[in-house]
């Protein structure tokens, strides 16, 4: 009996048992030898031990894109947090057609991301994008979002608050989850709106609002699609700008234009440390001031 | 009369915010319409109305067909997703065997694995196999499962009652049967959401085509829309009008797909967030 349920689980799971083995186990390993290699995939791997970690700390290219890929993150998850917070706090607030604004926050969500870099180009444009003219109606003369190296990352991380609409629908279910008791007995004691909003509904969500500021961070740091959409790729010398240069672009550069796979796995892996070492420090730092109901998980 | 001024305040800025996030469609559909000279002219309404732009794009790219890569792309992958996905989610969640526990723990790390990790060694599989450029690097990896999809189908396995399963054993039901005849159907609306978060994302993704195709033939939708941008956007032509059509084209399958499934797609990703 024990033995045909075990039998019978294996074969469900089989599926991802055999991908597990061919798409993750096995390229972790491969990967890892790689990353000790010199391969450019028409000649045979040459083994130089630790060559490629060492050209890593040399390369300037490489601390220029973790540089770019930190303060991206850094600017970009703090923002859309506090912005989805806001809108779903919003949300939250209108008794009626709620529905209705939600589907407008979360359209955006739906854009490919390659079309968002496209019009990132164009709303950011300098000379007449919309954003600028859209300042200049209030005497502002905007930047060159898309050409100063300065303004590329801020251009970016507006851009990436269009986005945000998945965030404020995960805010507000767990929202809609706060018990109504716990407002009406500080209405009693005459709490006001903002008191209410930091003292009982952040921390009733707190779980959430981590989770999030987990998540986002994670996918901050491999950014890629928007910033190689618009200042990278063939033909692209107009926009071309080493402050876009994220991380897991300066990757696919050097492993699929350059066919550099060695250095490109180091990088990977070095990639790898640093998300590890900063979700760490991350879940050490604000665990703290996440409230769990009924104790941690 | 307090509570009605904050009424009308949260409407006002809901309103604002709302025009803000929809005013880059409109901006850019109504883009798409104008000539080339009048691009940047920022009118809600072109003051000259054309379909040139559509005509243009669809003369200058193999569109059809990229749309034609594009859905069979999208469609196998987000087939084979939920399947097997659903498959390996019932074989955690109904099932009692040793290492259980340890072997879903396997499934949930292989999520906190960044992509860039097995991207090279997965792009030297399929090279080996000599199947780069083509469109099968593109999908058949989504017949083994994806952890997420896994995690999420489990989760709404979990919380069906046993009875039911319990009882067609009984009646001799084999574990296939009891899985395909009671198990899916009752997880109904999570199979729902893992088709079209997985169609979303086959749809949208760039980098995969950047890496594995190389013909115009092959391209799907977002890798052509990039060709476009390169050639038409940069490249000194600076016929932005057709990058933006290309973009309108490229948007509008997903905004339907929303439309279509937008109670799935809200409930789906308020499920992904309270699970976490």
């Amino acid at each position: 009996m024990r033995f045909t349920e075990t039998r019978a689980a294996l074969l469900f799971i089989s599926p991802w048992l055999i991908g597990f083995f061919i798409f993750t186990a096995w390229p972790v390993i491969n990967s890892a030898y790689l990353s000790l290699t010199d391969y450019d995939v028409i000649n045979d791997p040459n083994f130089i031990g630790f060559d490629n970690y060492v050209t890593l700390f040399e390369d300037p290219k490489v601390g220029l894109a973790l540089r770019n890929t930190f303060i991206f993150t850094v600017m970009s998850v703090p923002a859309q947090l506090v912005v989805s917070l806001g809108l779903a706090l919003l949300l939250n607030a209108a008794t009626r057609a709620s529905g209705f604004f939600r589907t407008a926050f979360f359209l955006p969500k739906m854009t490919p991301p390659v079309a968002i870099g496209i019009l990132l180009l164009m709303l950011f444009n300098g000379q007449n994008g919309l954003i600028n003219s859209f300042l200049a109606i209030f005497g502002i003369d905007g930047p060159a979002w898309t050409t100063d190296p300065d303004w590329v990352k801020p251009g970016l991380v507006l851009m990436s608050l269009w986005t945000v609409g998945a965030s404020v629908v995960i805010i507000l279910a767990a929202l809609r989850g706060v018990p109504q008791e716990l407002y009406d007995s500080a209405l009693v004691d005459g709490a006001g709106w903002w008191r209410r909003t930091l003292r009982i509904t952040v921390p009733m969500i707190s779980p959430t609002l981590f989770f999030l500021f987990i998540v986002d961070s994670i996918n901050a740091l491999q950014s890629f699609t928007e910033a190689y959409t618009a200042f990278f790729g063939s033909g692209n010398t107009t926009y071309s700008n080493d402050a876009a240069l994220f991380y897991t672009i300066y990757l696919f550069q050097q492993a699929f234009e350059f066919l550099h796979m060695g250095y490109a796995s180091a990088l990977a892996w070095l990639l790898f440390i640093v998300i590890m070492a900063i979700t760490v420090v991350q879940i050490l730092l604000t665990r703290r001031f996440v409230h769990y109901e009924g104790g941690q998980p | 009369m307090k509570r009605r001024i904050r009424l009308i305040l949260t409407w006002t800025a809901l309103s604002a915010f709302a025009l803000a996030f929809i005013y880059p469609f409109i901006w850019l559909l109504s883009a798409s319409f104008k000539p080339r000279s009048e691009v940047f002219d920022h009118r809600i309404l072109p003051e000259t109305f054309t379909f040139d732009n559509y005509i243009k794009v669809w003369q200058e790219a193999p569109l059809a067909l990229w749309m034609f890569n594009t859905l069979l792309v999208t469609v196998l992958a987000a087939v084979a997703v939920t399947i097997t996905s659903a498959m390996v989610a019932w074989g955690f969640a109904y099932f009692r065997f040793p290492g259980r526990g340890a072997l879903f723990g396997v499934v949930l790390a292989t999520m906190m694995l960044p992509g860039a990790v097995t991207m090279i060694p997965v792009f030297l599989i399929w090279n080996s196999l000599g199947m780069v450029g083509t469109l099968t690097p593109l999908w058949a990896q989504n017949l083994f499962g994806s952890a997420f999809y896994i995690f999420l189908l489990r989760q709404f396995f979990m919380g069906l009652p046993r009875e039911p399963f319990e009882a067609a054993k009984i009646d001799g039901a084999n574990n296939w049967k009891i899985f395909t005849r009671i198990a899916l159907p009752l997880c109904k609306p999570a199979v729902v959401v893992t088709l079209l978060f997985e169609f979303q994302a086959a749809w949208t993704d760039l980098m995969r085509p950047l890496i594995y195709l190389r013909d115009s033939s092959t391209f799907t939708v977002p890798r052509g829309l990039k060709a476009l941008l390169d050639q038409f956007g940069f490249g000194g032509e600076w016929h932005w009008e057709i990058v933006m059509t290309a973009s309108v084209i490229t948007t509008i399958p997903m905004i339907i797909l929303f439309f279509l499934g937008q109670k799935h797609f809200v409930k789906g990703i308020a499920t992904t967030g309270s699970k976490g």
